[in-house]
């Protein structure tokens, strides 16, 4: 979807400013917004790419009036509702009201790093062969989509140049709408800041997307 | 302004980050009594975090990179068992690529999309890495980033941003410093900083 969240270009939003000797988390709430949100990852059976949309998928206005672990809450609360696992009640009242639905597998603190070191590896086998081999020029296609994507608008429409063949990992588009990892391609394409900022853009810059073989076509 | 708007906007910011916060414990204390969430897990989830998985990981990766050429290679052949060689492997670092900085072009890693970032060589990102400033700046900009940053490089070094569109996960290996001959890999390791493996800094000079 075209959402706030594509920013790669956006103007007005002003300088970086790092925060000396930042903490990990802000506040507790963060922490626990944080551990919930990977604790439950793993009994509310959704993918990563679900929980991207689900963070993508607002009003923009909200989506840059929320600071980032907001963001990450107000996603969860929403994947939990969706599948029925907490009910908006129970939150308000801060109690289990409802019958407990069951689910696979909760996380115990005995496989918490053994989880977290496993992660969640996105490369599959495949039979077919890549369409496009190293120094292939191709065009970012040109997609609106209302669904997740991967794709950042600041490239589409714009040649490059396949930099790395990566291999073939589960795709997002897919995989955050329930309809399978239906892996593809990847290739890292890489295009010139000209190419993408016109005769005003940095001569010396160039940058790199990592792009699945559906976004791209041979030119 | 007036005092008494100031004083208003001040409660309002308040209580929305206490409705955030209750609602926070509210889900917390469902989740548990409905047997989702054992709170030991997610305390141990935030401590590893909070207190292990942190940029020390990949200054380690970067001091061994400067200082064993085998190691290097190994690190620019594949990055991902090279650095589970040091013990830092999984979620959010699971296909891993270093990049390499040299007196002819620097990289800067940004995910203009949400916060993708190495977690087992860099722990969580900062909150600049995810803001908006940032992800917007990066891929069109990056020299006025590195100066927001009080870095700057030479006008003809070329610059090469990654974006971490996909769950490739890139690691900036900084130039090694002048005047470090024979260092150790620990004293190599306290030039690293978290920025010079982003992109948006350079290694410390042992001067």
């Amino acid at each position: 979807m075209n959402g706030a969240h594509d920013m790669g270009g956006v103007h007005g939003f002003g300088p970086v400013e790092a925060e000396p000797n930042e903490p990990v988390f802000h506040a507790d709430w963060e922490k626990r917004a944080f551990a919930l949100t990977l604790a439950m990852g793993m009994p509310g059976g959704w993918n990563i790419d679900m929980s991207r949309f689900a963070r993508e998928n607002r009003d923009p206005a909200e989506y840059l009036s929320m600071s980032y672990y907001q963001i990450w809450f107000v996603a969860l609360e929403i994947m939990l509702k969706e599948r029925a696992l907490v009910a908006e009640d129970e939150i308000a009242a801060g109690h289990a009201l409802h019958e407990r639905k069951p689910v696979t597998r909760v996380l115990s603190p005995d496989d918490v790093l053994k989880v977290l070191h496993r992660g969640g590896p996105t490369e599959r086998e495949t039979n077919t062969r890549a369409a496009f081999k190293v120094g292939d020029r191709v065009r970012a296609k040109t997609i609106h989509l209302l669904t997740h994507t991967r794709l950042p608008r600041y490239v589409r429409g714009h040649a490059g140049v396949i930099e790395r063949v990566i291999g073939c990992h589960v795709f997002p588009d897919s995989n955050a709408h329930g309809a399978g990892e239906n892996s593809q391609w990847l290739y890292t394409v890489r295009f010139g800041g000209r190419e993408l900022w016109g005769a005003d853009g940095d001569p010396t810059l160039t940058v790199s997307v990592d792009a699945w073989e559906p976004y791209l076509e041979k030119l | 302004m007036s005092g008494h708007d100031h004083h208003h906007d001040h409660d309002h910011d308040h209580s929305e980050l206490s409705e955030t916060q209750l609602r926070v414990r509210a889900l917390e204390t469902v989740l548990t009594e409905k047997g989702y969430v054992d709170p030991a897990a997610l305390d141990l989830l935030i401590e590893t975090y909070e207190k292990k998985v942190g940029p020390r990981n990949g200054a380690r990766v970067v001091a061994k990179a400067w200082a064993d050429p085998d190691y290097r290679a190994r690190l620019f052949k594949d990055a991902t068992p090279a650095v589970a060689e040091l013990g830092f492997a999984g979620r959010q670092g699971e296909h891993i690529v270093a990049l390499e900085n040299t007196a002819k072009w620097h990289n800067m890693v940004v995910c203009t999309l949400c916060s993708c970032y190495p977690w087992p060589v860099l722990g969580l990102p900062p909150v600049w890495y995810k803001s908006a400033p940032y992800r917007s700046r990066a891929v069109a900009d990056p020299r006025g980033i590195l100066a927001d940053f009080g870095v700057t490089l030479p006008k003809d070094t070329e610059i090469r941003v990654w974006d971490s569109t996909a769950e490739i996960r890139y690691l900036v290996i900084p130039m090694r410093p002048a005047g470090t001959e024979g260092w150790s890999e620990e004293k190599l390791a306290e030039l690293v900083t978290r920025d010079s493996m982003i992109g948006t800094g350079l290694a410390k000079d042992p001067k």
